[in-house]
């Protein structure tokens, strides 16, 4: 049966049909699907891990047992992962791995545009790169073959436009492979020295054979047309390639990125007239040809920065751009925003208008850095905001201790903000902490974590209480407060401020967006009361505009919060 | 046959992803080869969304550049104006007429260009614009929007108005079939 599908739902389709057992993620955009669309095949386990280091080491445990195993994260998560997969290299899998990673160049929702080969090359095993949707199946699948023939966990590389771009999939029949008896095997799985000296050669002989089978592989094809023009390329970028060249190039499309192939480059480079790499971010496919001696032309001509397309291809080329119409008045931006509604603006407003210090974290309440609140200081990893704050506040000592907050979600706090938290208790700084607990993990489009009370499923899982965990990490000044309470949100945050003890603030409330949240009816300006002092703008609520130079609200989005009630001084906003 | 391509862009939340949803089924159905591409996370958050469409026997690229679009399809005036440079010399652009500030402009700090629509009309863009949000309400449901556009659109197309039903019935739960069904009838009858 063919069906149009989006890369993830192709890489779990092939998850599927391999015979996959367990799978184990943390969301992360572009790779979230991944593990949302393996979670709809029954015959899979399939888990939200707090972290990806978790979601890689459960993988690891799989693999040991025997059975074929997944894990799926974005760029920046396969950081957090990276410790045990340097190792798992050197142990490999009884059970195949595949661990699936997502880059994000032009960055559409993430914090850098790292480039994951870099990952393969360092941890030193093999990484595949697909296409488009049909080969995202054939690879993931491919994947668990290379990974037990060569005892290697295998690396499986998308980016964005590969990860939700739909095209049309053959889908086959799952074969579950024999599950592989558990044998204690101390020479290869307990990595303490005299066992991993052992192992480091044979990673290398790994690597070795990896690059036989790489000049081999029917997945790295060389597709002849003219001959003037010959382009190396992997992944998006061929079908950019194919779009602007058609035949009128020869193109190496490489679906194992790394090892990478020596002969089948020469040969290719021989075959044509003049050679490029056309690859997104990093110049790595064309570092690899000067080294192996082929002269060819990459980065000088294409950009280190964003994504491609055909017509940044063709321009490289020097091709004209093709003819197009535009109005000349300038588009207003529509960057995105808090929904409205949305939990945490109460709080940002209320952090802004005292004017406080606000270290960020990743995740919806990112958002709070825009106007009209511009109520972050600095955003830079998962956890950061905790840790950050602790250094900050043991460089600033109490001229800052009073006046600066970390903010962190509920999610991002149990993927990486529990250890710096138990950072500032154990080496106490007088740290006022915020937890924005909208009961999900939002951004990457609702996520259980264990704070929700409910696993990938929706059924019911032990709920882990954040403010016993908080107490139990060395914090004794905890409270809860509710977004929506502007006077309280203010009081408590001046209070915690002012302890002369760390202390959490737990700001709860769910997202607006979740089903089970019903929204109230929208609130409703009074024009007669309205005296236009905008004030109820500065919460930077979509819902609010002005009509007529009055407040308006719109009733297609409000849910009646009822901050902006709270923030008019004229009683002109009423339930 | 050369490769078509269809923009379909607007706010985040307004219900682009439907609309690409069932283009892609009916021109599956078709039989050509079809990529959609579209962007997850940060703009869903009630900023600007775009979704590509491109079918055709052999496709390529899933995303359409400058002069490359034969539609466009958006949900809101401005954001028509803002992929506007998508479109072929003679491509088309349908529009639903509905405003909806972006918050430079509930802040402020821009103005909404409300005369935008008659710049692109004096360029000389083949225009369709018209309130699809009214029609939407008359069919049942403001959320709509979507389907009604894709009833405009496909008075374009050669394809049986049957196959567009068929494809409504396959995508949408059962409970919300026959309003969409209106929805797409209104846009495929009105004559913008």
């Amino acid at each position: 049966m063919k069906e149009l599908m989006i890369g993830n739902a192709a890489v779990a389709r092939g998850l599927y049909e391999a015979g996959c057992q367990v799978v184990s993620s943390y969301p992360g955009t572009p790779s979230t699907e991944i593990t949302e669309f393996a979670a709809e095949y029954d015959e899979m386990y399939c888990e939200w891990a707090p972290n990806e280091k978790v979601a890689m080491e459960a993988a690891f445990g799989a693999s040991l047992k025997g059975v074929r195993t997944a894990c799926a994260m974005k760029h920046v998560g396969l950081n957090v992962a990276a410790d045990p997969l340097f190792t798992l290299s050197y142990t490999g899998v009884t059970g195949g791995m595949l661990v699936c990673v997502a880059d994000d160049p032009g960055m559409h929702s993430s914090q850098n545009e790292q480039d994951s080969r870099h990952y393969a090359i360092g941890a030193k095993v093999p990484m595949l790169e697909p296409s488009d949707s049909s080969e995202c199946k054939e690879f993931a699948k491919l994947g668990f073959e290379i990974s037990e023939n060569f005892d290697t966990p295998c690396l499986l590389r998308i980016c964005t436009r590969i990860a939700h771009a739909q095209s049309v999939v053959e889908q086959e029949e799952r074969v579950v492979p024999e599950v592989k008896p558990y044998e204690k095997n101390p020479a290869k799985y307990i990595m303490m020295p005299g066992n991993a000296i052992r192992r480091h050669p044979f990673v290398e002989e790994r690597m070795a054979k990896l690059t036989e089978y790489a000049e081999t592989s029917p997945i790295n094809r060389v597709e002849m047309g003219d001959t003037k023009i010959g382009i190396i390329t992997s992944g998006a970028n061929y079908q950019y390639v194919k779009e602007v060249f058609g035949d009128k190039a020869s193109v190496l499309k490489l679906g194992m990125v790394h090892p990478l192939p020596v002969q089948k480059i020469k040969d290719f480079a021989a075959a044509v007239e003049k050679l490029y790499v056309v690859e997104e971010l990093d110049g790595i496919i064309e570092t690899h040809c000067k080294n192996i001696g082929v002269d060819c032309i990459g980065k000088e001509l294409f950009t280190p920065l964003g994504e491609y397309s055909q017509k940044s291809i063709a321009a490289a080329f020097g091709m004209p751009e093709k003819a197009s119409v535009s109005a000349d008045t300038v588009v207003p931006n529509r960057p995105p925003v808090m929904c409205a509604g949305c939990p945490h603006r109460g709080m940002y407003y209320v952090l802004a208008k005292n004017k406080i210090t606000v270290l960020g974290d990743i995740g919806c309440y990112t958002l709070g850095a825009v106007p009209p609140l511009c109520a972050l200081d600095s955003t830079l990893c998962m956890g950061a905001s905790i840790s950050g704050l602790h250094g900050f506040n043991k460089a600033g000592g109490a001229e800052t201790e009073g006046r600066t907050v970390a903010v962190i979600g509920d999610s991002t706090f149990m993927h990486s903000g529990m250890t710096g938290l138990a950072n500032i208790a154990y080496n106490g700084s007088n740290s006022t902490v915020l937890i924005l607990d909208n009961s999900i993990t939002g951004m990457t489009g609702h996520q259980q974590n264990p704070t929700t009370g409910y696993n990938i499923k929706g059924d019911p899982a032990t709920k882990i209480n954040l403010e016993e965990l908080c107490h139990a990490l060395g914090i004794n000044r905890v409270r809860v407060v509710d977004p929506y309470n502007l006077d309280e949100c203010e009081k408590a945050l001046k209070e915690e401020l002012a302890a002369d003890e760390p202390s959490v603030i737990i700001s709860r409330r769910p997202c607006v967006l979740l089903k089970s949240v019903k929204a109230k009816p929208p609130v409703k300006v009074d024009a007669d009361k309205c005296k236009s002092c905008k004030k109820c703008m500065k919460m930077g609520c979509p819902a609010i505009h002005m009509e007529n130079g009055k407040a308006a609200i719109d009733t297609t989005l409000c849910v009646g919060c009822a901050v902006c009630e709270q923030l008019c001084a004229f009683g002109a906003i009423t339930d | 046959m050369d490769t078509k391509g269809i923009v379909i862009c607007g706010v985040g939340g307004q219900g682009s992803l439907l609309a690409s949803k069932l283009l892609g089924r009916v021109l599956m159905n078709e039989g050509y080869d079809i990529k959609v591409s579209e962007v997850h996370g940060m703009s869903q958050r009630g900023g600007s969304v775009i979704t590509y469409v491109r079918y055709g026997e052999k496709v390529y690229s899933p995303v359409i550049q400058t002069g490359e679009a034969d539609y466009i399809i958006s949900f809101e005036r401005i954001e028509a104006a803002r992929y506007a440079s998508l479109l072929k010399e003679d491509g088309v652009l349908i529009t639903n007429t509905q405003r909806i500030d972006p918050m430079p402009v509930i802040t402020g700090a821009a103005e909404y260009p409300t005369e935008i629509l008659d710049e692109l009309r004096a360029k000389n863009v083949k225009l369709e614009a018209f309130d699809a949000l009214s029609l939407a309400i008359e069919a049942g449901s403001a959320k709509a929007v979507n389907i009604v556009l894709m009833g405009q659109l496909a008075k374009h197309f050669h394809i049986a108005y049957d196959k567009w039903i068929e494809a409504i019935e396959q995508l949408v739960k059962p409970q919300f079939v026959e309003m969409n069904k209106k929805a797409f009838a209104l846009g495929y009858e009105f004559t913008a």
